[in-house]
């Protein structure tokens, strides 16, 4: 029997069907090791699972608890692991990551132990009463705190929010013993898995995107934007219109309704500035736009704005950075 | 076939958004408010379904202020039969934990073959309701579905999850929520502005659900302080010259972002 520390943090580490723990399992670690002792939980195939509490415990979790599911089946297996977990280890609090599949595990979760949820948290705090969860709300425009009435909270953790990493552990890895809670549950009828066909760095967490919006025109045209992506090793993204004109996947979209970026560097290429796209990037540190009208909203947050022609702005500063490099 | 719409008011994000600083309550007086578009193409899910399949019936719901009446009502003008709104002055400030137990025991009430909501609002972001309504109705949930095919007995759609596409199925009865790949929404006619009129709106209260909002056994998530972030200033703007490209290399170069 496992003693567990008092100030355990749950953390449930999304395990890809790759095998490797998500992209946000270190930052979840992270943040719990911030505030307590990160115990994770890892739920995945029979042949897949000790990889995953070896990456899990590479990230920081004290104790790695381990079930096997049936990838088949959606969400059921990981609720029902969780569950059982924070039986065992009472918890302070639970982060699960804020993907798609996060969220519907620490909703079902929450609903079942009847637990406060705290969505989308940018950050973790522990004051005298417990952890508390700090938001960023209306699209980075309001600060916002939350705690639960009582227990542990059950918080979802934006992807890429959080900077902090914990230390390796050494692997303690506990079979959990859990209970299928028998709950309906859609099944998993084919998967394809997501290619990386490109180089560049993932949009969401990069360090610098370059972001092309209807003013690129058309499809053809919109390469313009990988050109100086590729320039500078940033990510690609779009704003709505250019996805719904088609030119890029929706995957590429940065907004409200997108992906939420916080770079380093933002470069906005013939986007006009709605507000829904401000809100999907307005907290990067540096933003750059180059716009033909020049009362576009996005200059009204711009750091460096550029009334232009992205195609004759765009082309000499690819050809100015390059002669920097050399 | 019985299928209730989700639909939720929310500020339109076409302006700016306010929290009222001393209850961390949207200000509703702040900006406009409108139907949240993911709540509408969910509609048209439903709709459309309902246009090919004789004897299915859509039913709005929304869990909302009364001033909300006239937005729910436009899920009547777009072709809904039937609106239900679960007004109590006991759900302000409600949590999402409140928030699911309350649809979950309207849905229950209206009685229900499929839940179709939006995948995130537009204002709380959450996500996280469909799931839950899941779990208190005891069905199963496909979430994020970005086409959606619904047969007699079975939910069937593509999900784009963060590590690729899968295709799920679920039995009926069941909660789905879609994304935005689905297509817009059909505007309100004329015809339909005026039959919408005539279609029945229910009210519920907190009372005809049997929800408790302090019920002491469920924890419940609350906003302990809110701040409202300095708005960015604007920095430098020039007028391409000839040598714009330039000037923002060397921006770039000064700043250390190459």
């Amino acid at each position: 029997m496992t003693d567990f520390a008092a100030d355990s943090i749950l953390v449930m580490v999304d395990v890809m069907p790759s095998g490797e723990v998500a992209k946000s399992a270190a930052g979840l670690l992270g943040a719990a090791s911030g505030v307590g002792t990160p115990v994770a939980v890892v739920v995945t195939t029979p042949d897949l699972l000790s990889g995953a509490a070896e990456q899990a415990a590479s990230l920081g979790a004290h104790v790695v608890l381990t079930a096997t599911g049936d990838t088949s089946v959606l969400s059921a297996p990981a609720v029902d692991a969780l569950v059982a977990a924070a039986g065992l280890v009472r918890p302070d609090a639970v982060l699960v990551s804020n993907s798609i599949e996060g969220r519907d595990i620490a909703g079902r979760f929450a609903a079942r132990t009847r637990s406060g949820l705290a969505a989308d948290a940018i950050g973790v705090s522990r004051d005298d009463e417990g952890i508390v969860a700090h938001h960023s709300v209306y699209g980075g425009a309001y600060n916002v705190d939350s705690a639960v009435t009582f227990g542990a909270p059950v918080i979802t953790v934006r992807q890429g929010a959080i900077d902090s990493r914990a230390e390796a552990q050494p692997l303690n890895a506990l079979p959990l013993e859990v209970a299928p809670a028998g709950a309906p549950a859609a099944t998993v009828e084919s998967f394809d898995q997501v290619q990386a066909t490109s180089t560049r760095p993932e949009l969401r967490g990069a360090a610098k995107v370059v972001a092309g919006g209807r003013g690129l025109g058309s499809k053809e045209k919109f390469e313009l934007v990988d050109q100086l992506a590729d320039a500078l090793g940033a990510a690609v993204g779009a704003s709505r219109a250019a996805v719904d004109a088609g030119y890029v996947p929706h995957s590429y979209q940065v907004g409200q309704t997108g992906v939420s970026v916080s770079p380093q560097l933002y470069i906005a290429l013939g986007i006009s500035g709605a507000i829904q796209h401000r809100a999907g990037m307005q907290t990067a540190k540096t933003i750059v736009a180059i716009n033909k009208d020049g009362d576009a909203p996005i200059f009204e947050i711009a750091d460096f704005g550029v009334v232009g022609d992205v195609f004759t702005v765009v082309p000499q500063l690819i050809a100015a950075l390059e002669a920097k490099k050399k | 076939m019985r299928i209730v719409v989700l639909v939720k008011e929310v500020p339109d994000t076409y302006g700016d958004r306010k929290l009222s600083l001393e209850t961390g309550l949207a200000d509703r007086a702040a900006s406009e408010s409108v139907l949240d578009e993911i709540g509408e193409r969910a509609l048209e899910v439903a709709l459309s379904f309902a246009e090919k399949h004789a004897g299915t019936e859509v039913v709005v719901l929304s869990m909302a202020p009364e001033s909300a009446l006239a937005t729910v009502r436009k899920g009547l003008a777009m072709g809904a039969g039937s609106a239900v709104q679960v007004v109590d002055e006991g759900l302000r400030g409600a949590d999402m934990g409140l928030t699911a137990e309350v649809l979950a025991a309207a849905v229950k009430r209206t009685g229900f073959d499929l839940v179709i909501a939006g995948n995130q609002s537009t204002d709380g972001t959450g996500g996280v309701l469909p799931a839950m309504l899941a779990e208190l109705l005891q069905v199963p949930h496909a979430t994020a579905l970005s086409s959606v095919e619904i047969g007699e007995d079975v939910v069937r759609g593509a999900r784009a999850s963060d590590a690729g596409t899968m295709t799920v199925s679920a039995p009926l009865p069941s909660v789905i929520s879609i994304t935005e790949a689905l297509p817009d929404a059909r505007f309100p006619n004329f015809k339909g502005i005026m039959a919408a009129k005539k279609k029945p709106f229910e009210t519920l209260s907190l009372a005809d659900l049997d929800v408790d909002p302090m019920d002491p056994g469920a924890a419940r998530s609350i906003m302990i302080a809110v701040s409202e972030k300095p708005p960015r200033e604007a920095g430098v703007k020039i007028t391409d010259e000839g040598d714009a490209g330039e000037k923002l290399a060397d921006f770039l170069a000064s700043n250390r972002l190459l």
